[in-house]
């Protein structure tokens, strides 16, 4: 019979499925940083000279910044100039269709279960497919065109909607908003722009698919995302990395705009490369992830599932500066090994009944360390706002570490701020339970597991539903507390 | 079906079985009862091999196999199931997922294909009636915030469900309003065959007026003190178990 000890043993040796590295010709811009780095970005995507200023002025920001020191883990050293910022694959100019990507290419992303050509590809869901820097394959790009839905790399948007990018980006993650913001204005190298008009539902989910290939990159991606009066979105984020040694650093932005009546629901599944078994290795995620509810009755709600990465530190956000916005924040995080994840998210109420709503479930294994960190703020003009706050921990083995720090704000008080909180372990009675009706250790684990992440991923649209369970399933496969 | 002999076991090095022999046939009903602290519970646990009891001497046979050789799950899949004293809640996980999960194994282990949806509904409706279990506790989580009755009458829709050769019933009466106890006994009755056997533990006379056993033994101090057939709980009834504690004492200390 396994004991506790093998099956936490198992779990940490439980490799990373999705490791390969890709071999095709790459355009690498050797490792530095400096403003010939950040002109050479602008020049080589063709940028107009107001976005290379903006650029600038995010360097310049990133210079003056230091690296934080309020998070809950020890922050690693980076070098920043041992970092490449752009890789692209060769000969890349642009492709008309799909016959023009490079087979390697398409090859990697069916692998990783993302089949780019609309044939193969799930159907009511539109994919973006970023690797390394740039953005090589956008699907249903024409059937979304009809309606008016503009869905295109953040690179092509520059180019053909620079209107649109120019009026919103940075508008709600400013180019000098934080250190890592700050670098990603600066060498943001591709992502994923979205634009629906006026009274439109989006017919199918969005989707985008990072992917790390080249050693000593870093990514950097920026989405930006508007959803005009009485619209709708639906948008999920996927990502995969390579198993490396080294750490690589992947610092992104998410601007979501929802103006009257409008509602955005962001959705990540995160499973870059988490490190070995000892630490070695893995992606630094380090997201600035914020939105606005701009006009009254908008909502956003920011859905996370977040089982990869040797540390995630990021707090997606909402403002919620219309009356009766909505904000949301439902996530799963996982830590095993000697994984780090310092996540949750800030709610700002500025505009009078507005909400929101945090559910967060952390779960822990192995070494690894959870800690939830929210702040619900509650400005003076935000009458009877409201706030409903769960954070439960999930510890499995006794060497895991969960942690909150729920921060409250409250400058009103006609505001209605309600906090909860559990800390539970695996019990050896549910998985003997469990054992008791045929089921196996393992079985009775990812059962217990999703039962327990199942508020949160109840709201991941439904064909990702399943792929999220899967995908809890096997990174906690085998734990026991 | 089932043969236990001489079985010892101790939990955090303290003996609690010592020197059980039980014989078990099919189409048998067997009652355990005693007091509290006994062993009633530990013998169950130990049949169903809960991993903080170690058996330290004797042997458990079961269809023919040494059942204490096998994992938990796998004398689950084998047909030994246990209707727990306190079952356990586990949030968020259906109730009927987790059944179809369980049904699912338990075929396997027999090389079975699962069930179709269509199937292992309609079975479910049928064993719903037949243990007359509230529809709506059959897609609740499991267990959470089910009221003691109600958790265990789900115990017994589970026995229903995955049809096992040997039931082990741990005090399922204790919690239960005469109502219940009547569904319950009613229940199992129906469920009673000749190819399977089913060992009842209680406190109370009263659950075997409805579930009448073939043999009733009293276990005490981790021993099988006395066996008899059903007059001997109509005796316990009366007499309490003081007497049988004096016999058993006595045995001990000429040993
Ligand atoms: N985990 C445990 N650790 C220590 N002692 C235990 C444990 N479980 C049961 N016992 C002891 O074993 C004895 C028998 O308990 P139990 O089998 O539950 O009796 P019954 O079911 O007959 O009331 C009791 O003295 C009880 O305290
Ligand atoms: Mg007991």
């Amino acid at each position: 019979m396994p004991n506790d000890n093998e099956i936490i043993d198992n779990i940490a040796n439980k490799e990373y499925e999705f490791g390969f590295v890709t071999d095709i010709e790459m355009d690498i811009l050797p490792a530095g940083l400096n403003e010939n780095t950040i002109r050479y970005i602008s020049e080589k995507k063709k940028e107009p000279e107001w976005l290379l200023e903006w650029r600038l002025k995010g360097f310049l920001a990133f210079q003056k910044q230091k690296l934080p020191e309020w998070q809950n883990f020890e922050l690693p050293p980076i070098d920043f100039q041992k970092i490449s910022y752009y890789a692209a694959p060769r000969n890349k100019k642009k492709y008309n269709s799909l016959d023009e990507v490079d087979p390697e290419l398409l090859a990697t992303f069916e692998k990783l279960g993302i089949p780019l050509s609309e044939q193969k590809a799930l159907t009511g869901v539109a994919v973006d497919a970023v690797f390394d820097s740039i953005s090589i394959a956008t699907t249903y790009k024409d059937k979304l065109k009809e309606l008016g839905i503009i869905f295109c790399s953040f690179g092509e948007a520059v180019q053909e909607h620079p209107e649109l990018v120019r009026k919103y980006v940075g508008s709600v993650v400013p180019h000098s908003d934080n250190i890592f913001a700050a670098l990603n204005a600066a060498v943001f190298s591709d992502g994923s722009f979205v634009y629906i008009p006026k009274g439109v539902r989006c017919p199918m989910e969005l989707s985008t698919y990072f992917r790390i290939n080249t050693e000593n990159t870093g990514q950097f991606e920026r989405t930006l995302i508007i959803a005009d009066e009485g619209s709708y979105v639906s948008y999920l984020e996927g990502c995969t990395a390579p198993t490396r040694d080294e750490n690589q650093l992947h610092a992104a932005v998410v601007e979501l705009i929802a103006l009257e009546n409008a509602e955005i629901k962001y959705s990540t599944v995160q499973n870059w490369y988490p490190g070995d078994k000892d630490g070695k290795g893995g992606i630094y995620n380090f997201v600035t992830k914020r939105g606005i509810c701009k006009g009254a009755n908008a909502k956003i709600s920011w859905t996370q599932v977040e089982t990869g990465s040797a540390i995630t530190w990021k707090y997606p956000s909402v403002i919620l500066q219309g009356d009766n916005s909505t904000g949301e924040f439902y996530s799963v995080a996982v830590t095993r090994n000697r994984q780090i994840a310092d996540t949750g998210t800030k709610m700002y109420h500025i505009g009078r009944n507005t909400r929101s709503r945090i559910i967060s479930k952390g779960i822990s294994a192995g070494h690894g360390n959870n800690s939830y960190r929210g702040l619900v703020q509650i400005g003076p003009k935000a009458d009877d706002a409201r706030n409903f706050t769960q954070c439960d921990s999930l510890l499995i083995g006794d060497q895991c570490g969960a942690h909150t720090f729920p921060y409250i704000e409250s400058k009103n008080n006609t505001a209605t701020v309600e906090h909860e909180a559990t800390t539970s372990k695996i019990g050896e009675d549910q998985i003997f339970y469990l054992n008791q009706r045929g089921i196996d250790s393992e079985k009775a684990v990812a059962l217990i597991i999703n039962g327990y992440a199942k508020e949160v991923l109840n709201q991941l649209p439904m064909e990702f539903a399943v792929e999220a369970q899967k995908l809890l399933s096997i990174t906690l496969e085998g734990s026991v507390g | 079906m089932l043969t236990i002999k001489n079985l010892h076991a101790e939990v955090e090095e303290k003996q609690i079985l010592k020197g059980i022999n039980l014989s078990v046939n099919a189409g048998e009903v067997h009652a355990i009862m005693g007091p509290n602290g006994s062993g009633k519970s530990s013998l169950a646990s130990v049949l169903a091999g809960r991993e903080n009891y170690q058996v330290t001497q004797g042997e458990v046979i079961f269809k023919g196999l040494n059942l204490l050789d096998m994992n938990p799950e796998v004398r689950a899949r084998e047909g030994v199931f246990l209707a727990f004293q306190y079952p356990i809640e586990i949030p968020g996980v259906s109730n009927i997922n987790f059944l179809k999960t369980a049904l699912a194994e338990i075929r396997a282990h027999k090389g079975l294909p699962p069930l179709d949806a269509k199937e292992f509904l309609k079975m479910s409706r049928e064993k719903q009636k037949l243990v007359e279990f509230d529809a709506q506790l059959v897609n609740r989580s499991l267990n959470e915030g089910f009221s003691g009755g109600e958790k265990k009458r789900n115990e017994i829709f589970q026995l229903a469900m995955l049809e096992p050769a040997l039931s082990i019933l741990d005090e399922t009466d204790s919690g239960l309003d005469i109502d219940a106890l009547r569904i319950v006994s009613k229940g199992v009755n129906k469920l009673r065959s000749e190819n399977n056997a089913f060992i009842i533990i209680t406190h109370y006379q009263r659950l075997l007026e409805y579930i009448v056993p073939d043999f009733v033994h009293v276990l005490y101090d981790g021993r099988i003190v006395k066996s008899g057939t059903k007059e001997l709980a109509l005796e316990l009834e009366e007499k309490g178990y003081d007497w049988l504690k004096e016999d058993a004492r006595e045995k001990a200390t000429t040993i």
